[in-house]
C-alpha cells in the first residue's frame, strides 16, 4: 500500500478512527506532522493529548481555538518543517454552547436552551454528543478554509461505530418529534397518539417523576425554533465527511480485537459510502529474519557468540516469545488486509520507548511516509 | 461490588475475569457483569453465549450481559404489576422514544440491574445470591459518568419512584463497604497519566472507594543492564537469526526498563495500592489468560 502522503495527496480533510487504546492520538499527531512538514499548513483537532506530547508540541495552554506549534522546535529536533502545524483541543461543551448561540433565533431562546437541565446533561454526556461536536468543530474549520489539511483525532468511542453514528442520533435527539407530538396531549395530536400514547405517559411521569417529563418538555420546546437550522448543518456535516475530498484513515493495533473493531468499521463506512483511505496497525512486532535451523541451532550460536549460556538460553527465550507475538501479528494483519481487500496496511513497529515528543513522532514517521519495502528495511535495522 | 476500569485496551475485562476466577477459587459465589451496548461483547463472553441471563462459566463462577434495553423492560415488569399496563407499554413506540431521550436512563437501569445482582434477597423469581459482583465497567470517561449517573439522576428527576432508587444506588456507589473500584493501567505514559486522573476524580468527584490499581501487561526483566551493553555489540557485529535475537533481547530490555520507571511514576501518582500484573505472550488472551493471571492475584 501506498504511503500516508500518497494516500492524502489532494485531501482537504483526514478522520483517523478507531477503538480506544490503538494509539489513534499519536497517530494524528505524526500524521499532522508529517504532512506540514511536507509543506502544507495543517490542523490537528484532537480530544485528549498526552499531557507530555502536548507539552513537547509547547501547547500547554490548548483549547478550543487552533494555536500554532512554534517551527523552532522542529528545526531543534532536525525535522525540516516546511508548512505549519496547527493544533486545537476539543471542547465538546463549549462547542454546542457555541453552535446553540449561532443556531438561536434570540438570546432569550439561546439561554433558555443554555440554562435548561436537560441540555446540560447532554450536551456533557448524552451518547454521541462529543462525536457529533468533533465532526461540528471539523466542519466549521473547513468551511473557514484557512488550513490545506485538517486532521481529526476522533474521541475514545466505546464502539468505533458511535463515531458515524453520532449526527444521526444527536439530531434524532432533538427533533424529539414523537414527543413533542404528545406532549400536547389536548389537540389533534392526542387522537393521532392513541390510547397507547397518554397510557405510555401516565406510566413514564409515574416511574421518572414529573419535574424530568416537564425539563423534557422545556428542553423541546426551547429547542424547537433551531431543530430546522441543526438538521440543515446536521446534513452539511455528513456531506463534508462523504466528500471525496475527505480520508477515514483506521487506526488499529495488532490484536484480535482491534483488528474485528477494523474491520467491522471498514464495512460500516463501505456501506455509509465514506471515503476509506487505508489501515495503520501500530504497535507491530515485526517479523524477525526467517530462522535457519531450529531454536536450539540458535541457542548453540548465541552461546559461542557469548560465552555465556545462561544468557543465550534467555535471549533464545527472549525470541522465541517474539516470534509467537510477530506471528500473531501477521495471522491478523492477514486478516485484516483480506477483509478490507485492501493491497496492505501502514504497519508502525512496537517501538522501544513511548512516543511523546517531535522526535518520537518523527520516529513514527519514518514508518508513515515510508513505501512498503522501506518500511521492512527500517523495522530489520538495515535502513 | 467493584467496578473494574480503566483507559480503552488497557485489559479491563481479562483482570475482571481473572478476579472473577480467584474470588470463585477462594470459594465466593461470583458473578461477573459484562455492561453490554456499551463495548463490544467481549471474546470470553462470545463463546459462552452469554447473554442478559445469569450463566455459570465455572465452578462457583457466574457471568451476565446486561443489555440496557432488557434491563429496563425488567425494571418496568417489576415496578407494573398489571400486565396489561406491561403489554402496552412495551408496543408503545412513545415510551421506547421517552427511555432513549432521557439521559442517563440507561446507563440507571444498568446500574440498577448490577444493584439487583448484588441484593442478598434477589427481586427477580429464583434468583441466585452472590457474594461478589464484578462489573467490567465502560472505559475512563465514560466510566466516570457511568458511576455518577445515579447521582446525576436524582438531580434531574427530583420526584417520583427514580428519584429515591437513583439516590439509594448513589449510596451504595460510594458505601466504601460495600463499593469498591479496581483500576487497570497500563505501564505506558497516556495510561498512567489517565489512571492517575481517573483514581483522584472517582475518589473526590464520586466518592467512590479504589481499592486497587493493577499495572498489567508488565515485561520480564530479562537482562541486566550489562548484559545489553553486550547483546548491544553482538547485535551490531553479526547477522541472520544471532542478530534478531540479540535486537529483540536489546527491545525487551528497553521496554522493560521503560515500563519499571512508568511503574514507579504510577505507584508515585496513586494513593491505592499498585499490583502487577505480567506480560502474557499469549497470541491471544482468553479464558485461560484470565486464568494465569488469577494465579497471580493471590
Amino acid at each position: 500500500m501506498s504511503h500516508v502522503g500518497e494516500i492524502l495527496e489532494g485531501k482537504d480533510v483526514c478522520i483517523c478512527a478507531g477503538s480506544g487504546g490503538v494509539g489513534k492520538t499519536t497517530t494524528s499527531a505524526a500524521i499532522a506532522a508529517g504532512m506540514a512538514a511536507s509543506g502544507l499548513k495543517v490542523c490537528v483537532l484532537t480530544i485528549d493529548p498526552a499531557k507530555r506530547l502536548a507539552d513537547s508540541l509547547g501547547l500547554k495552554e490548548l483549547g478550543n481555538e487552533a494555536k500554532r506549534v512554534d517551527p523552532a522546535l522542529f528545526g531543534r529536533q532536525g525535522v525540516e518543517m516546511r508548512g505549519e502545524l496547527w493544533a486545537m483541543m476539543l471542547d465538546a461543551k463549549a462547542t454546542f454552547d457555541e453552535l446553540v448561540a449561532r443556531q438561536a433565533p434570540d438570546e432569550e431562546s439561546r439561554d433558555r436552551v443554555l440554562g435548561n437541565p436537560i441540555y446540560q446533561q447532554i450536551s456533557n454526556a448524552l451518547a454521541g454528543s462529543q462525536e457529533y461536536m468533533a465532526m461540528e468543530k471539523l466542519f466549521e474549520l473547513h468551511t473557514e478554509g484557512r488550513f490545506d489539511l485538517l486532521v481529526l483525532d476522533t474521541p475514545p468511542t466505546r464502539n468505533a461505530l458511535d463515531f458515524l453514528d453520532a449526527p444521526r442520533r444527536l439530531t434524532q435527539f432533538i427533533e424529539g418529534r414523537s414527543l413533542r407530538v404528545f406532549m400536547r396531549p389536548t389537540g389533534l395530536a392526542a387522537k393521532v397518539a392513541g390510547r397507547g400514547a397518554s397510557v405510555a405517559l401516565s406510566v413514564f411521569k409515574r416511574i421518572v417523576g414529573f419535574d424530568l417529563l416537564a425539563d423534557l418538555a422545556e428542553f423541546f420546546n426551547a429547542f424547537s425554533g433551531m431543530v430546522d437550522g441543526f438538521q440543515a448543518r446536521a446534513k452539511r456535516v455528513n456531506g463534508l465527511l462523504a466528500d471525496p475530498r475527505t480520508c477515514f484513515l483506521v487506526v488499529c493495533g495488532p490484536q484480535g480485537e482491534p483488528v474485528d473493531e477494523a474491520v467491522y468499521f471498514h464495512r460500516k463506512l463501505v456501506e455509509a459510502k465514506l471515503p476509506f483511505g487505508g489501515v495503520i496497525v501500530n504497535k507491530v512486532h515485526y517479523p524477525a529474519e526467517k530462522l535457519r535451523g531450529d531454536g536450539e541451532d540458535l541457542q548453540a550460536a548465541l552461546a559461542e557468540k557469548l560465552g555465556d549460556d545462561d544468557l543465550a538460553g534467555r535471549v533464545a527465550e527472549n525470541f522465541a516469545d517474539y516470534q509467537a507475538l510477530a506471528e500473531r501479528d501477521a495471522r491478523n494483519i492477514e486478516r485484516l488486509a483480506r477483509e478490507l481487500r485492501t493491497a496492505g496496511t501502514i504497519r508502525v513497529p512496537y517501538l522501544d520507548e513511548d512516543v511523546h515528543d517531535l522526535a518520537g513522532l518523527a520516529e513514527i514517521n519514518r514508518y508513515l511516509f515510508a513505501s512498503s519495502e522501506q518500511r521492512e528495511a527500517i523495522a530489520a535495522g538495515r535502513a | 461490588m467493584v467496578f473494574v476500569t480503566g483507559k480503552g485496551g488497557v485489559g479491563k475485562t481479562t483482570v475482571a475475569m481473572a478476579l472473577g476466577l480467584r474470588a470463585a477459587a477462594e470459594g465466593k459465589r461470583t458473578i461477573v457483569c459484562e455492561v453490554a451496548a456499551q463495548e463490544n461483547a467481549s471474546r470470553f463472553f462470545e463463546h459462552a453465549e452469554v447473554g442478559f441471563h445469569e450463566v455459570e462459566m465455572a465452578d462457583n463462577l457466574w457471568a451476565i450481559s446486561i443489555d440496557p434495553d432488557e434491563a429496563m423492560r425488567e425494571y418496568v415488569l417489576l415496578q407494573l404489576k398489571v400486565r396489561a399496563m406491561r403489554d402496552m407499554l412495551f408496543r408503545s413506540r412513545i415510551f421506547t422514544y421517552l427511555t432513549a431521550a432521557t439521559p442517563g436512563l440507561k446507563e440507571l437501569v444498568t446500574i440498577g440491574k448490577i444493584w439487583e445482582l448484588a441484593q442478598l434477597d434477589r427481586k427477580v423469581k429464583r434468583g441466585r445470591k452472590y457474594d461478589l459482583v464484578i462489573v467490567d465497567a465502560p472505559a475512563t470517561g465514560h466510566g466516570i459518568g457511568f458511576l455518577q449517573t445515579p447521582r446525576t439522576f436524582a438531580a434531574i428527576a427530583r420526584v417520583g419512584p427514580i428519584h429515591s432508587q437513583a439516590r439509594e444506588l448513589d449510596r451504595l456507589i460510594v458505601d466504601h463497604e460495600h463499593t469498591g473500584v479496581a483500576i487497570v493501567a497500563l505501564p505506558e505514559e497516556m495510561p498512567v497519566n489517565e489512571s492517575a486522573a481517573l483514581e483522584h476524580d472517582l475518589r473526590e468527584e464520586v466518592g467512590v472507594a479504589v481499592d486497587r490499581v493493577y499495572m498489567n501487561g508488565l515485561y520480564p526483566e530479562r537482562f541486566a543492564n550489562e548484559e545489553s551493553e553486550r547483546l548491544g555489540r553482538l547485535a551490531e557485529g553479526e547477522d541472520g537469526a544471532v542478530r534478531a535475537a540479540a535486537r529483540a533481547a536489546l527491545s525487551e530490555h528497553n521496554r522493560a526498563r521503560s515500563q519499571r520507571a512508568q511503574l514507579a511514576r504510577l505507584r508515585r501518582r496513586v494513593r491505592a495500592p499498585v499490583k502487577t500484573l505480567p506480560f502474557l505472550f499469549e497470541p491471544e488472551l482468553g479464558v485461560e489468560a484470565a486464568g494465569q493471571l488469577a494465579r497471580r492475584l493471590g
